[in-house]
Parts: C-alpha cells; structure tokens; sequence
C-alpha cells in the first residue's frame, strides 16, 4: 500500500468530513453560490482548519466571481491547490550526518511525546540505525518505565535516571553514552511542560545547552509534538516552544479517527515550521513522514463510494 | 495574530459606544466580533452560531434598563448567556447510598486521566472523608499501571490492579476488592481510548455494564479543539455520563471546548485541573469559566484563596492603614508577605478582572518577589516606619544588604510613594477628606469595602468585609509591584487599571463599564454564597 492509500485510510475521518462533505455540497446538482462557500467555510473550520478556512473560501468565493469556478471538479481542484499553497515543501526525514544524530522531542502534557518516540525509534531501527533512548522525563510517575517498556519492545538501548533528578543531567549522560558507544541516533523523550510554565520552560532551554556542552552542534533537531486534537491553543504552544528553543520540526500526533487534521494549516500559516511526521494509530508503524500532495489528496480527492 | 476574546469585546463595546440603544440593525457586527472570538476559543461552530442567537434574542427582548448603556448591556448578556450554558452552579459527585460508589473514567489518550484520578482521589479524602482505592484498568499504555501505583504511594492510598486480566475484569475485581477492605470510593482509571476505535468503545461500555458506575466522567483536555463535540457525543453515547473534568486549565487554553461538551451532554461539568500538583483539582464554576472565556478575571476565585490563605485581621488592619494614610514600608513588607502566601504571582494577577489577558504578556518573575522582601528585610524596623529617613547612605547599605544594586531600592520606593499617592487620591474620591480618623474607621466598618457586597452578608464586619480590603490592597500593591516588574513594559497593568480594579470604596469615576457588569455578578455570586 502506498503513502495515500495509508493516508487515506488513516485519515478517513478527516476525509470523510472535507472530501465527502463537498460531494454533499453539491449533491442534486446544486449551483455554486454564496451559501454553499458559507456552508464550505463551516466544513473546514470544524475540521480546525480555523483562520485558513475563512481564507479559502474567500479565494473560491473570488475566483467563481471571475468565473474560474463552474463545478465540484473546479471547487476540489482550486481547494486542493490553495491548501498545498499554504502546506509549503516536504523537508523530509533527517539526514542523520551527526554521529550521534541527537533529537530532542519537546510537548505540553499529554500531547505524545513518548509513543512518538518509540514510533520514531521502530522507524529509524527499521533503516537500519541504532537508537539510544533517553529517559529525561523524571518529573512524571512512571514516565521513565512507560520508555522503558517501549525500548524494550524495540531492543534499543535506554539511559534513565532516579525519579526527580535534573532532565538536563539524563539527558547529558545519554549523549555521552551514545558518543562512546557509536551509537547512530539519540532520542531524548522530555516530560510534558505546558508552555505557559516559565519555569518549565527555563529547564527545557537548560537541556538544550547541557547537551550542546557534551556534543557541539546537539541537539541536531528539536522536533515539538503537537497532539492533533488540540485546537488554536496548537499554535500558542509552538509559539512558546520556538521561542524558548531552536525547534526545526512538527511531529502531530494522534491524527488517526478525529476528523481534525486540519490544524496543520493554521499551524503552518502562523510559525512555518516543518512538520516532519504524523501520528496516524497505536501502533509501532503508524508513523508517516509528512508529505503535503498526499496529505491533502487524503483530505481532498473524491473517495469512490462518494462519487457514485 | 491571536487577537484576544477581551480585545474581539471590547471591539464589539465601542461599538455602541455612540448608539442610543441596540437595535437588530446594529447587532450583527457586534455579534460577528463575538462569534470569531469563541471560535478562536475553540469553541464548536456550531455552538458559537447558537449562542451569538441567543445572545441576539435576550438582547433584542430584554426591556432597555435606564443608565444601562448598550455596550455594557451587551456584554452582560454574552457573559450572562455564558454563564446559563455552563451552569449549574455547583454541581456535585452523587455517592452512592450504600456500598462503596464507584466513579469510572474515560477519555482520549492523553487527557490526563491517570493523573486526574490521583487529583480526585485526594480531593474525595480531604473534603469529603472518604476513602478511595484506585483501579488500575489502563492495561494498554505500557506503565500505566506503574503510574497509578506510584501516585497511590504518593498519597498512601491502595491501588489495585490484576496483571493479566482485561480491563473489564480488572474493574469488576476492583470493585470487589473495595467492599472487602471497605473502602467507600472506588476510582477506575482506563486506557485513553479514541472515539471511533470501536473495539476500545466496546470495551469501556463493558466497563460500565460490569460494574455499574454511580459516576461516569469524561476526562477532557482544555486544549481540544473543533473535535470536542464528537469524541464528546461519541463517548456520551456509549456511557452514561454523568459528567466532566477538564484540564490542563493551568495553560492559556480559554477552554472554550467546555462550552462545546457542556451544550452536546448536558452534563455539568464537575472539576478542572488546575496545575501539575495532586492538589491541584478545583471544583467547576461557570461564572470563573465564562469569566475566562470572556477574559475577565477570576475576583471570586482570588477571594477565595485570599480567604483560606489570609487572615480576615491581617486584611483588615493592613486596608484601615491605607485608607488612613498610615501605609508604611512595614505595612508594605507585610502584604508582600501576603501576597507571596497567596502562590504564584502570575496566578494571583490571572484572577484579577482585565488583567489575566495581561499577564499572558507580563513576564512575572516570582523571585523579584524574594528579592524586594530582601530589601525590606535590610532596613531596620525604624526605617520602614519612616521611609523619609532614607538618605542615599542608608540605600547604599540596603542595596549592600541585599545584594542589590541601589537602584533596586530606588524602584522599591517609587513604587511606595506611587501606592500612597493613589491611596490619597482613593481617598479623595472615595472616603471623603473631611472626616477625621475615627469617622472613617467606623465608616470602614459599616462599609463593605466592596460597596455593595455588604449587602446581604452579615453586617459590615463579616468575612467579606475583610476580604473586599485585601482586594483593594492587592490591587495596590500590584501596582507598587507591578512598578518593578519587567521595567515599564507596555502591557503592565495601568494605575487606572489596578485602581478600578480594587474593591475599596465607591468606585472613582471613569472606571470601565465591563468591570460595573463585572462587579453586579461578583454581588450576585458572594449574595449566593453568603446564603449557604
């Protein structure tokens, strides 16, 4: 099965809201007027598409005036064509040049950070890389087990330690262990902090620096991972995040079954940063690199059953 | 880019600022500004559509109040309807008559269920003397169980899990496990599960049918977005529920996703999660949630605290000396004493009206408050008692004292002369000049230093009283803090701003109509709880 097909069926929610929402549009021949892009502009924003939505149809609404606009076809096509607009390019999956390659995954609580992380390592393990796990979430009960487990699943290696020591010395000794040992990639799983807590946010800035003091150039990626069913508080968080910390990508999770993958618009349009992955299910493999021509084929293209 | 619901009002308020009255003409607009507000709220389209209606028709059908602008009386019927929509105020966990009462809990990875039960499970034994086992029924996330079992150590209470066996089972054990060691609640934490994941639904409905939960809550994160109605619906369908707990409230969500599962369950919602702490689970009021929706602070909440952290003679000693113009440095030192009481500054300002959009701006730094007590802390007891005594030789030592620098101390002091200067002025505008000492004690006495809250409270020495004063010193002092903070930055509370703020005496002129609407709630809220 290819990247759409797996996108399609994963986001069928998502799709089903957009894509088979504007075959309901139009159903019994219905004419483009002003109250089908209203009704269009509701579509998109309950699937959190937010500012972006009213934007859309405002260019719909604009380029049918014109008469650019005469059917379904035109509506999809123009809509497919203004949402990649606003996607901007693929940047792909690291290059891995560092050795170690040291990625620091950052998030409020709760968004899933840790079961991205063992996506992650799967993926990487799978490219034939070995991962080195680092447990710097100390504050959380039990969050360093939650890893472990998951490390386990994987066979990758896993630095913890003691519940409540400094996360910046955890994650300093994780880096140290994978530069002796040759390791190919680090993963340092961070507990939640909202981004709101000053303090919380000092701490994670803190890890940052320790671990560029043990390796210069680590971390090498600050990736932030945004649980998909938030809303506009979404682009709050990645404000706070980036300016606390060099973050140079997106990891949405939790895409699968809600009907909101739309957020990634709004979140593109306020910070472009890239988004790097999808969490699209529970388990191991449901991680997909982002590619934004699939991801809005997904969200966009007739499904057949609706076509009909 | 995120223009704030508090700015998206007042738009809609200054828009009627030259109207006679609010006609169906002139609504609209004012609507459109609310309704982009509670959608950047997060609040479901449609529920925004419905209550920019509703607001339409109690505007359009109330009687026009005389000295009641339009502008104020349209936000009062946005803040009124929000309020209805939320309520009722007050609602409370049912136990279960006899045997212990069980409490499932449900929701989507990620909520913070596990951590909610061990917020709730404290809650029930502090206020309610009871006591809980915890459920460990998470059998999916690795560790979940390890993270329940540790915070059931943290509080010495039992957890109980049945490695092995599936949710459902181990619930039902749980259950039994409760009667036999005579436990009266019983809190089944389960795995985060997704509304459309139909085997995890099925699951969680067994759950239900096994043990016959007397409470049924929907754990739900104050960060969902458009997709709250659904997962709420969905799971409403296959439970029972009987009600909600949001959290993650401590960030700058406005939670407008509560407004969303309020209108789609009707079920109250019955806590919110507060902070990262075990202690951390406040009950539900939908005055505070309109009030935050709406950005309009949280007085009732601050007064709250106030009340279980302060003195009601510390707060009324330290008021009677700023309306006698007796205020000291000590006097100072002390409410910094306070206020540090009170817990982050940056939460204790959130809770002031107008102000919480503020702070979100307002880089509050909590140990500026260590370092002004420090420099208190190095004058001598005569000093405090007489600032004018401070020559540069005497700050140089402070400054030495503290570790700081003598400008340090200069700041401190302007901020004391600008706190007395506005005490004067509250003064002038308020007790009147004339009466002597003993006149504005008893004045102060009979007067609820909120004005109208007396009213249904007992007398004018009551608890309120006291607290109304601690409101107006905070209010002062965070403008003699606030001179400290940050150093001028744009978005620091105006004098104007913290003065009207304060509860103390009549209310100067030219204070804004939002904080009159405002203040006819607070009444209404502290008449309700003066009654019970």
């Amino acid at each position: 099965m290819g990247l759409f097909d797996r996108l399609k069926e994963r986001l069928k929610k998502t799709r089903e809201a957009i894509s088979d929402g504007i075959s309901g549009l139009f159903r019994g021949g219905r004419p483009i007027d002003q109250a089908l892009f209203d009704e269009l502009e509701e579509l998109l924003y309950t699937s959190d598409l937010g500012a972006v939505a009213g934007e859309v149809c405002a260019e719909l609404a604009r380029a049918h005036k014109r008469g650019e606009v005469k059917g379904e076809d035109d509506v999809r096509r123009l809509l497919r064509e203004l949402l990649l607009q606003r996607l901007g390019p693929a940047r792909g999956e690291p290059t891995f040049d560092a050795k170690p390659t040291v990625i620091l995954v950052v998030g409020v609580n709760g968004s899933g950070k840790t079961t991205s992380i063992a996506k992650l390592a799967h993926r990487f393990q799978k490219q034939g890389k070995s991962v080195l796990l680092g447990a710097c979430d100390t504050f959380r009960a039990a969050a360093a087990e939650q890893l472990e487990i998951w490390a386990s699943r994987n066979r990758a290696a896993i630095v913890r330690g003691p519940e409540g020591a400094d996360p910046a010395s955890v994650a300093f000794d994780a880096v140290d262990q994978a530069a002796t040992r040759g390791v190919d990639v680090v993963l340092l799983d961070t507990a939640g902090r909202l981004h709101t807590a000053k303090n919380l946010m000092a701490e994670i800035t803190k890890v940052q620096r320790v671990i560029a003091k043990r390796l210069p150039g680590a971390p090498h990626e600050v990736w932030l991972v945004l649980d998909g069913t938030n809303g506009q508080n979404a682009i709050q968080q990645a404000k706070e995040f980036t300016a606390a910390l060099a973050v140079t990508g997106l990891v949405v999770a939790k895409l699968d079954g809600t009907a909101r993958g739309g957020a990634l618009f709004g979140i593109q349009k306020a910070l472009n940063l890239p988004v790097r992955y999808l969490g699209t299910g529970e388990q191991l493999e449901l991680l997909e690199p982002f590619e934004p021509e699939a991801f809005v084929d997904a969200i966009v293209k007739p499904t057949l059953e609706a076509a009909r | 880019m995120f223009e704030s619901l508090t700015q998206r009002l007042s738009n809609a308020f200054s828009f009627f600022k030259d109207k006679k009255e609010i006609t169906p003409d002139n609504i609209d607009e004012a609507l459109g500004q609310v309704r982009t507000a509670l959608l950047e709220a997060d609040v479901h389209f449609k529920v925004a559509r419905e209550f920019t209606d509703r607001v339409k028709s109690r505007v359009l059908g109330a009687e026009k109040l005389a000295g009641v602008e339009p502008g104020q009386q349209f936000v009062h019927a946005c803040h009124k309807e929000l309020v209805d929509l939320m309520g009722p105020e007050g609602a409370e966990l049912a136990f279960a008559k006899s045997g212990p009462t069980v409490i499932l809990m449900a929701g989507l990875q990620g909520a913070g269920k596990t951590t909610t039960c061990g917020k709730l499970a404290k809650l029930l034994r502090e206020r309610f003397k009871k006591r809980p086992l915890l459920v460990a029924a998470d059998v999916k996330r690795p560790a979940a169980v390890d993270q329940l079992k540790v915070l059931g150590a943290r509080l010495s209470l039992p957890v109980f899990h049945a490695a092995g066996l599936a949710a459902p089972e181990v619930c039902a054990r749980g259950v039994e496990e409760a009667k036999k060691s005579g436990a009266d609640v019983v809190i089944l934490d389960t795995a985060g599960r997704l509304h459309v994941d139909e085997e995890m639904m099925a699951e969680v409905a067994e759950i239900a049918r096994r043990c016959s939960p007397h409470a049924q809550l929907l754990v739900v994160d104050a960060m969902t977005g458009q997709d709250a109605v659904r997962s709420a619906q969905a799971f409403h369908e296959r439970l029972q529920l009987t009600g909600v707990i949001l959290t993650k409230l401590d960030g700058d969500a406005r939670g407008g996703a509560a407004l969303s599962i309020k209108q789609v369950t009707s079920r109250p919602i019955l806590f919110v999660g507060t902070g990262e702490k075990l202690e951390d689970l406040d009950p539900f009021h939908p005055e505070r949630m309109a009030g935050r929706i709406l950005g309009m602070g949280d007085v009732v909440g601050l007064v709250e605290t106030a009340a279980s952290k302060i003195s009601e003679d510390e707060a009324r000693a330290s008021y009677e000396k700023m309306v006698l113009g007796e205020f000291t440095l000590e006097d100072m030192l002390a409410q910094l004493r306070m206020i540090k009481r009170l817990g982050p500054m940056k939460k204790v300002l959130g809770m002031l009206p107008g102000v919480g959009s503020m702070v979100e701006n307002l880089d509050v730094d909590d140990r500026k408050l260590v370092r002004m007590e420090a420099l208190f802390t190095s004058m001598t007891p005569k000093e405090r008692l007489h600032p004018e005594l401070l020559d540069m030789s005497r700050r140089r030592r402070i400054a030495r004292g503290s570790g700081q620098e003598v400008d340090a101390v200069n700041e401190l002091l302007k901020g004391f002369k600008g706190m007395k200067q506005m005490m004067k002025e509250m003064n002038r505008l308020g007790l009147g000049a004339k009466l002597g000492a003993d006149a504005k004690k008893q004045a102060l006495r009979e007067m609820s230093p909120t004005g109208e809250l007396a009213a249904g409270s007992s007398g004018g020495g009551g608890l309120l009283g006291g607290l109304g004063a601690l409101g107006s010193g905070l209010g002062s002092l965070g403008s003699g803090i606030g001179g400290l903070f940050g150093g001028g930055s744009k978005s620091q509370p105006s004098l104007e701003d913290l003065r009207s703020m304060m509860g103390g005496g009549p209310r100067p002129v030219g204070s804004s109509p939002q904080r009159r609407v405002e203040s006819k709630k607070d009444k209404k809220a502290r008449r309700k709880r003066g009654r019970r």
